[in-house]
């Protein structure tokens, strides 16, 4: 199979792009993080970015959450340009997307309801009381038992700081999903609760999920489209079975570990599983 | 662009038809809830609502859809959804299963066990100070008889930062202050013709009282909430549990050397202090009293004894200790989070600053009855 490219046929390909970024280039300093890179995300799909630390994934997220600026290039997010918008544009757009922080990234002086209703307070003109219940309802939602909501983000373990977050990211229901890293830190458990949870939202919402991770296992059972980060670039895009397929050395580096093969080998077993029940 | 956002409306086309129009979203479906409200009232023992003219909805419109729609089947009547659109589905069904999530209420407590928690909280503190200077005294112990285990490099650093760094900021105030202090001296004095008296004024306030006073709450302001800071961030990131795995005693490391350089640097600004806030009255002394540098200078010598400065040095040591020491034990209490960093330090200056004017009292009545 030919190495990267756009004629990946997925499912999604009807779909208009609502993350389109064209030949951006990042640099700090003397370090080039990214040259002239393109990525289209298209809406509805559940799109990955893996790449080695270093790689400029997190650089490649903060720049399409408006949190860092590229040094070229252009970047439309739902049909907006980010890099030209007034101060008016870019408050509206904020609110049509949530961001589950890797850390969190939850108010430490405000309870966990607290936490998830903030976005709601602050941008509708719902009652107080209405804001609790979908708050609570929120946190619950994220697989969260309602007693956490009345705890500080302190007071919770890293799994549960997870599901807050993504509770809050929930908030205003969003159209476009971005989760940093969502199951970094998690036990194998927690982590598949993870993977249970962005599905079944997937499935709620239809919103678009842009996910930045380096679990194996979460690429295999969840993603619809994979970017594979490397030299600046994007040296591949594709599902995760049409990536196993590709040549690029940075690509093989993830497949071809003992982890890479295992997390292929478990997601192959858990496929052949779903045909046999179905069949 | 931004969608094209028109209000929830909803419409009653025949009695028990409900047809919601427009976009029932978070930003949008304020007020729609007393609209709303009219499904549950209808009489009919069927309500069909109709959702083909929605343009949006999304789980707050369905949230409020859901909780009418409780209503009505609480009170025995049914509801059908009509032309639903597709894709809102999965969200009706799940709402409509857990639209009884309790909403807990916020444990309130009343204003006795307030009182109360708050008191525990405060007496726990006295003795939770009591044991970290405890703590602090037997690792000076312990180090005291390992002279090669001082840590003369961070002491040192630790008197450049917060005595030498602090010298213009110290000097300045009390220069003013001895402006000020001879200002309202002059004044009084000026009425019984005894304008000289000026000099033991300044000499003997400056030194004994407000060069160590005023030198010690800057320092407090400055060098006792960074203390607090540093370790509370310190505790954040976890870096004291790093310490103590690999087998650095925190106190050892971080307090001690800056309990010794405070103890060095206070006194030394409170020198500095005297001079710079001596010369301010010296020179107010001169252009509103005509009493020249020399005059000054000759009735200070023979006035001012040796035990005002030596007083007031004294009082700045324990100053310095009470001030280290209170800094670096709020940073340790810090639990969690940047708000707690935020409050310990706030807390170490207000209370370090408080416990050394309490002593501060309480060594003019020892002084007095000392006779000193």
């Amino acid at each position: 199979m030919p190495v990267a490219t756009d004629q990946d046929i997925t499912a999604n390909t009807k779909n208009p792009a609502v993350i389109e970024m064209h030949q951006i280039c990042t640099r700090f300093g003397s370090h080039i993080v990214h040259a002239d890179l393109d990525l289209d995300v298209r809406q509805g799909e559940i799109y990955a970015i893996v790449g080695g630390s270093g790689s400029g994934k997190s650089t490649l997220l903060r720049e399409m959450i408006m949190l860092h600026r590229p040094d070229s290039g252009s970047i439309r997010i739902l049909d907006t340009d980010i890099l030209t918008l007034s101060r008016a544009e870019a408050h509206v757009l904020r609110q049509r997307w949530g961001v589950m922080f890797q850390h969190g990234g939850l108010f430490g002086t405000l309870t966990v309801r607290d936490n998830v209703g903030l976005p709601l307070r602050e941008h509708t003109d719902l009652a107080g009381e209405l804001i609790d219940e979908l708050a609570a309802w929120k946190i619950t939602l994220s697989g969260l038992a309602p007693e956490a909501g009345l705890q500080y983000p302190t007071e919770l373990s890293g799994g549960m700081l997870k599901r807050a977050s993504m509770a809050r990211a929930l908030a205003l229901d969003p159209e476009l999903l971005f989760l940093d890293e969502p199951t970094a830190g998690l036990d194998p458990t927690g982590a598949s609760g993870i993977d249970t949870l962005v599905r079944s939202l997937h499935e709620l919402y239809q919103s678009t999920i842009v996910i930045i991770t380096h679990d194996l296992d979460f690429l295999w059972q969840v993603t619809d489209r994979v970017a594979v980060l490397g030299e600046g670039k994007v040296v591949g895009v594709g599902s995760m079975a049409e990536l196993a397929e590709m040549n690029h050395p940075v690509i093989r580096g993830y497949f071809d570990g003992p982890r890479g093969r295992a997390a292929q080998a478990q997601a192959q077993t858990l496929s052949g599983e779903q045909q046999h029940t179905k069949g | 662009m931004q969608p094209r956002l028109s209000p929830a409306d909803i419409s009653q086309p025949q009695t028990g038809l409900f047809v919601l129009s427009g976009c029932w979203t978070a930003r949008t479906v304020a007020g729609a809830d007393q609209k709303l409200a009219a499904i549950g009232e209808s009489e009919t023992s069927e309500v069909v609502v109709d959702g083909s003219q929605l343009e949006a909805i999304d789980s707050v419109g369905v949230w409020l859809l859901q909780q009418q729609c409780k209503k009505i089947r609480t009170a025995g009547r049914s509801v059908r959804l009509l032309d639903w659109p597709s894709d809102s589905q999965k969200l009706l069904d799940i709402v409509e299963k857990q639209i009884d999530i309790p909403v807990l209420p916020v444990p309130n407590q009343s204003f006795l066990e307030k009182i109360g928690r708050k008191g525990e909280t405060a007496w726990q503190g006295m003795f939770a100070l009591l044991s970290f200077i405890g703590e602090c005294a037997l690792a000076l112990v312990r180090i005291g008889l390992r002279p090669s285990r001082w840590r003369w490099r961070l002491v040192l650093k630790n008197i450049e930062i917060a005595g030498f760094d602090a010298l213009p900021i110290v000097g300045l105030t009390a220069f003013l202050l001895g402006i000020v202090v001879a200002y309202q001296g002059a004044d009084q004095l000026r009425h019984y013709g005894a304008s000289i008296f000026v000099v033991d004024l300044v000499g003997y306030a400056m030194l004994r009282e407000f060069s160590p006073l005023i030198t010690a709450i800057i320092i407090a302001g400055r060098s006792g909430s960074a203390y607090a800071a540093q370790i509370g961030t310190m505790v954040v990131t976890e870096e004291i549990d790093g310490m103590r795995t690999i087998g650095i005693g925190p106190i050892d490391f971080l307090v001690l050397p800056k309990i010794i350089a405070l103890m060095v640097a206070l006194p030394l600004l409170t020198v500095f202090a005297d001079v710079t806030g001596v010369f301010g009255g010296m020179f107010m002394a001169r252009s509103h009293l005509d009493i020249s540098f020399h005059e000054f200078l000759a009735r200070f010598g023979s006035e001012i004894g040796l035990s005002a400065l030596l007083v007031g040095i004294g009082k700045a040591v324990v100053f310095a200790a009470i001030i280290a020491i209170v800094g670096c034990y709020q940073g340790f209490r810090t639990k969690g989070n940047a708000d707690s960093v935020g409050r310990q330090t706030t807390r170490s200056v207000v209370q370090s600053i408080f416990i050394v004017i309490i002593l501060d009292s309480g060594f003019s009545v020892i002084f007095s009855i000392l006779g000193l």
